[in-house]
Parts: structure tokens; sequence; C-alpha cells
């Protein structure tokens, strides 16, 4: 399976503040209530940023400036709480191609590398100077380097990891692992062999 | 030489199949658990690709976010629940998978169906598209929360691509007093950890506590670890591991029980085996636990006071207080105790076991639900309702003035018909108080032990089920 090799992203940005923003406030459970992905885009966010009315709160991805955003910028602890990849499912489908934040839950992290959606981790200070930038000018072009873990924007650079692993997958386009998993069953086989309570 | 080794390591090593190019590794998985609602994608891609369902003996699935708790004759009424409810049989039945619908008698809560069937054994790997799946560790089990694209890997592969995990053990020592619960030793470690405190770790629970814990203790705990931000969480197999398998459906049988004995006593951490950080607790610290706050962290014991931005001078720390204190429509410097409440749940894969609902009927005979308190007690499985009404609890509950319903994940999150109207401040067994948790986008949730959900449903507002009940050590 030959897959994209996601060296760089390059886009406008927009910047959701707040720390411990978990899975159930980037799509609520009800939305997941579906046997297909298809869709979960439009609810994005959905209780931070619409009333119960269906009209709109103030939030950045309701503000007109940003609507064009497909990088998107947050604290820390970003995507704790449940595993559901409807999370990042509906982060990919809005349109965002890439996420910084000062740092991830485990399984989101996971999740977002796997759909090929980087995440990578920047210091506060570096995530407020570019929020800002966005501030001055939302059309400002940002550009994630992945494989050499920095962020450029209107002349300045800042640090970005992607851990290792990860960052492996994403440039050299393996990060959808099941060709990879497919080629190891006959290990598979052989190590499950060993382990009594496989046998069926 | 003899090198000792953590249970993790030595099950990790005992499933690795490979090293992969990126340097993770390619993990075998024992035993794969999935429900309705990370799974029917899952299924689709492997569809979608041409392949197959490689050890469909090792893959078992159960019903349990969607399904309402007071309708049990289908077709449901909520058209999209039925829908997930066909598509899962559809699966099952495509690829020979087992699933204990709610036709076998065995349905519930995933993390409670996969130990009460003794298909949770020692020194394997678990995998489910469900965070709390830490809750497996509780038999000396590495249990992963995984994604739907790897719920697909491991339908096809049996296998997994994961990055190994460091591991803190984490000491309980001593006792608990008297009226503090396993759910108050974990949202203590939560609230000293912090709710990323646990991020590229497992977490090993031992010390005198864990040892003295019943399996269903052990598991309200390690259920927990994803909330402090662990991957994993697990208790080492011992005797009260090995008694509560004994007997179960799926425990291994006749001659074949002693040889899996030794086997798992094998998996326990070797005494001297390094471990990449230690935490000690005391148990005789842990009070009652309450939540105040929007994530399981934000937790007090129940005599002190709901914390004031204005007394901390860390910035961080001063934003998150405001902006749970705005939410949750509380008071910096006001006591827990006496918050008042509209609703009180009882249920849950972190408190909806037998001993949950033996410890609160226990105390709750003869007493009444506070006027204007919605009350309800959701069994955790079908099994586990059969025993409390067999035991008569579920009537001791009703007459206290308790809903008893039907098996499942209930008002845990919003996927069923339970569900907060408006900011109704709800005192929840379960383990998750983010915002809109419970079904309102305005619901506010208190986390607690099921003795305390008891004490606030009596009293009609947050109380110290050890003063509302009299506890004592006995
Ligand atoms: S009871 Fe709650 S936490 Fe547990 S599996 Fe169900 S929804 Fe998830």
């Amino acid at each position: 399976m030959a897959l994209a090799k996601i060296t760089s992203i390059t886009g406008r940005g927009v910047y959701v503040p707040g720390n411990d923003i978990d899975t159930d406030r980037i799509i609520p459970a009800r939305f997941m209530k579906c046997v297909t992905f298809d869709g979960l885009g439009e609810f994005l966010f959905f209780d931070v940023r619409k009333n119960a009315d269906g009209s709109d709160k103030t939030h950045p991805l309701n503000d007109a400036r940003f609507k064009a955003a497909s990088i998107l910028f947050s604290g820390a602890n970003f995507g704790c709480g449940s595993s559901r990849e409807h999370a990042p499912q509906a982060i990919q489908k809005y349109g965002f191609r890439a996420v910084i934040a000062e740092n991830f839950a485990e399984i989101f992290f996971g999740n977002c590398t796997t759909l090929g959606i980087p995440c990578a981790t920047a210091a506060r200070e570096d995530i407020a100077r570019i929020a800002a930038a966005i501030q001055a000018d939302p059309a400002v072009e940002i550009v994630i380097d992945v494989d050499l873990q920095v962020i450029r924007f209107g002349g300045e650079t800042i640090r970005a990891a992607v851990r290792a692993t990860d960052r492996d997958a994403l440039i050299n386009g393996r990060w959808d692992a099941i060709g990879e998993l497919l080629d190891g069953m006959p290990a598979m086989q052989a190590t499950a062999a060993k382990l009594p309570y496989f046998l069926p | 030489m003899f090198a000792p080794k953590s249970l993790f390591e030595k099950v990790w090593d005992a499933h690795s199949v490979r090293t992969l190019a990126n340097g993770q590794t390619q993990l075998l998985v024992g035993t794969h658990l999935i429900h309705e609602v990370t799974s029917p994608q899952a299924f689709g891609m492997v569809r979608d690709l041409g392949l197959k369902v490689v050890m469909p003996h090792r893959t078992f699935a159960t019903v349990d976010h969607i399904v309402p708790t007071d309708q049990v004759v289908e077709p449901y009424r909520d058209t999209l629940a039925q829908t997930m409810m066909e598509e899962l049989r559809k699966n099952c039945a495509e690829f020979g998978i087992t699933f204990f619908d709610r036709a076998t008698g065995k349905q519930g809560i995933v993390h409670i169906v996969g130990p009460e069937q003794g298909i949770t054994q020692p020194g394997t790997t678990i995998a489910c598209g469900d965070s709390h799946t830490s809750t497996h560790g509780a038999f000396g089990a590495i249990a992963f929360g995984i994604g739907t694209t790897q719920i697909r890997d491991v339908l096809a592969t049996q296998t997994m691509a994961l990055g190994k995990l460091k591991v803190r053990r984490i000491n309980v020592t001593g006792r608990l007093r008297a009226g503090v619960y396993a759910k108050d030793v974990i949202l203590h470690i939560i609230r000293v950890l912090g709710v990323n405190g646990g991020t590229g770790f497992a977490y090993e629970y031992g010390g005198e506590v864990f040892d003295r814990f019943t399996m269903e203790e052990r598991m309200t705990v390690c259920n927990m670890s994803i909330e402090g931000g662990a991957r994993a969480g697990y208790v080492n197999p011992d005797e009260t591991t090995f008694a509560y398998l004994k007997g179960r459906p799926y425990a291994p049988k006749g001659s074949a029980w002693e040889g899996a004995v030794a086997r798992w006593q094998g998996f326990a951490s070797d005494a001297g085996c390094r471990y990449d950080d230690v935490v000690n607790f005391n148990g005789t610290d842990i009070a009652p636990t309450v939540t105040w706050g929007i994530n399981p962290g934000q937790a007090i014991a129940i005599d002190e006071t709901i914390p004031d931005p204005a007394k901390t001078v860390i910035i961080d720390e001063k934003s998150s207080i405001e902006e749970a204190l705005a939410y949750m429509k509380l008071s910096p410097g006001a006591p827990i105790k006496g918050t008042k409440i509209d609703v009180a749940f009882i249920g849950s894969c972190t408190n909806g076991r037998l001993s949950d609902f033996q410890e609160v009927a226990k105390f709750i005979r003869g007493r009444k639900v506070a006027a204007g308190v919605k009350a309800i007690a959701v069994p955790g499985s079908q099994i586990v309702g059969l025993q409390c009404e067999h035991l008569g609890l579920d009537k001791i509950l009703t007459e206290a003035g308790f809903e008893w319903r039907a098996a499942g994940c209930s008002m845990c999150l919003a996927m069923n018909p339970d569900k907060l109207i408006g900011d109704q401040l709800c005192a929840s067994s379960s383990n998750r108080n983010f915002k809109g948790r419970q079904g309102s986008p305005t619901g506010r949730t208190l986390l607690m032990s099921p003795l305390m959900v008891a004490a606030a449903a009596v009293t009609g507002s947050v109380a110290d089920a050890r003063e509302v009940f009299a506890v004592s050590a006995d």
C-alpha cells in the first residue's frame, strides 16, 4: 500500500485555547451514533460552538477570519479521555491536516498518526507567538516541517517535536501500519503458537 | 544471570512479534473485545481492503453504550441505536465472532463482561476500542484502549503497532479507613499525580491495600488509570485473582487449570525488578474523595473546600480552576459538602459490579432518596443484575427510591436515553466529569464512590457517607 510521505504541511492556522481539551468536547458522544465516520466534521467541538437553539457561540472555529485554517493549535494534554477515533476523524473531516499543542494524550496522538495527521508539540511561549501572529493576520502562512521538526511562519522559526516513531512513520509513508502488520503474519502465528491460551 | 523483570516487560516480551521499521513493536493481541460504537467502521475497513478476521475465536463482542436501560424489547425507539445493534450482530455473524447479545443473558459493559466470563486472564494482552480497557489490568493483563483503525489492525492481523511503555510502581501501604473505597484511592492518586501524570507509563499498583483488595476493587482502580493519563494499569496476579477466575466459563478447566495458574504466577513482577518510577501513598491519608471540576483530577476530600483561583499563583492552575468553577457553577472557598444535587447515578464500568450494589444496599436499607432527586441504579451486566435480584438488592434500592434498570453504560455517557437535563448536578459513581459528558451540554458531574452517591441521594446534597450512614470500622 503506497501511502503519501507526509514531510510538511502548509496552511493557515487557528488557535483554540485551553488545557485538557477532552475527546468528549472534540466530538460529543451523541454524534457517535453512526456506523461510518462520514459527516463528523460538522460536529467538531459542537457543544462549545453552538447554543441549544443552534445559534453560534463565540468560538475561534465560528470566526470567519479563521475559516480557511487547516492547522489547529491548542494547549496542554490535548485529546484526553475517550479513545474514540471519531475525535481525530472529526478534526480531519473538518479540514485540519495537523495539530500543534503543548502535549497530547496518548491514545489520541496514536489515532492521529494512523490517519496521517501529524501531531507536534511546541513550547507554550512559541504557541502563544503563533497565536498572536494568526490573530494579527489570519492569512499568515504556516509551514510545519515534520522532517526537520520546526514550524515556520512570518519569518520566524520555532521548534516543534514529533515523537520519533511517529515522525518516521509520517515522513516515510508508513503511518498506516496495516501493510507492515500483514507482512508479519507468519511471525505472528509463530508467537501465538508459543502461548497456550491461543489454542482454539 | 537472572534479570528480574516486571509483569509488564514479561507480557510485552511474550507478545512481541517483531520490531517495525519505525521502531515500534508489532504486538500480538491475545484477547480482542469489541462493542457497537467503535467497531462498525473497523469492519468496514476490513471489507474495503478485502481482508478477513484472522482469529475470530480471540475476539468477543457485547453491546453496552447505546442500549436503553428502560427498554429491553427491540426495535429500540432510537432508530440509530437499533441500526448500531444490528450492524454489530451482522458483523459478528459474518466473521464468526462470539457475541454476548442480550438474548444470551450475558450482555453488559464490555469491561464487566470480560472478567465475568473468565475471558480476562493474567499474562495476556488485551485490546478494545475503549479507553477503559485498562480495567482488565486488574488480572495482571496488559490491556490497551485503541482507536478504530487499530481495531481494524487487530481484526485483520491479531496484532497492532505500539511503542513500549515505561512502568511506574504505585504503592498504597497500610490500611484504608472505614468508609474509604477503591474509588477514593484512584481519585486520590489522580488528584496527586495529575490527569496527564501517567503519559507514557503503565501503572503497576501494589502494596498492602492492593494485596487485600478484592478483584472488583482492583478493577475499579485499574479502570481509571486512563483518567490519570496512563495507557494501562495493572495489579500482579495472586491467589485472589486465581480464586476469582476458577470455574468461570472461559477459564481453563480440569487438568489445564493447575498449569495455567503456574504460568500466571510466573508473570508476576519479580522481586527487585526495575521500575522507571516509584510513588508511595499511605492508605490512612486517603479520605472519601469527590470531584468538583471538569476533569477527574479536580478532586478534594469530602471535608475540604472548593479551590479558590485567587489563592494560586500558578497561572495554569488559576485559569483551569476558573474555567471549572464557571462551568460547574460552584463558589470558590465553599465547602463541597452540602452542595445540592439533582440526580444520583450508581453504575458504569467503574462501579457497576455486585459488590458496589451490596455495599450501598447494606447501608441504604430503610432510608429514602430525598424529594426532588432522581436516583438510578444500573447493573453493569445482565449477570450482575440477576445476582443483585437474587439477593434482593434491587428491592432494597427501589424501596429507597432508586430506579432499578437493565444493564448498560447508561448515564455514564450520552449515547442512550439516560441523560442529564439542562444544568442538573449529578452525584455519579462513573469515571468522567468532562463538560457535557452525561448528555446535556451544560450538565454537571461530581464523581465519587457508590456509597457517597447513596449518601448524596438520601440527603439531597453532597454528604460524608460515614456520617450519613454511621459507617464505622467493623
Ligand atoms: S460505562 Fe462509561 S466509561 Fe465504561 S465503557 Fe461504558 S461509557 Fe465507557
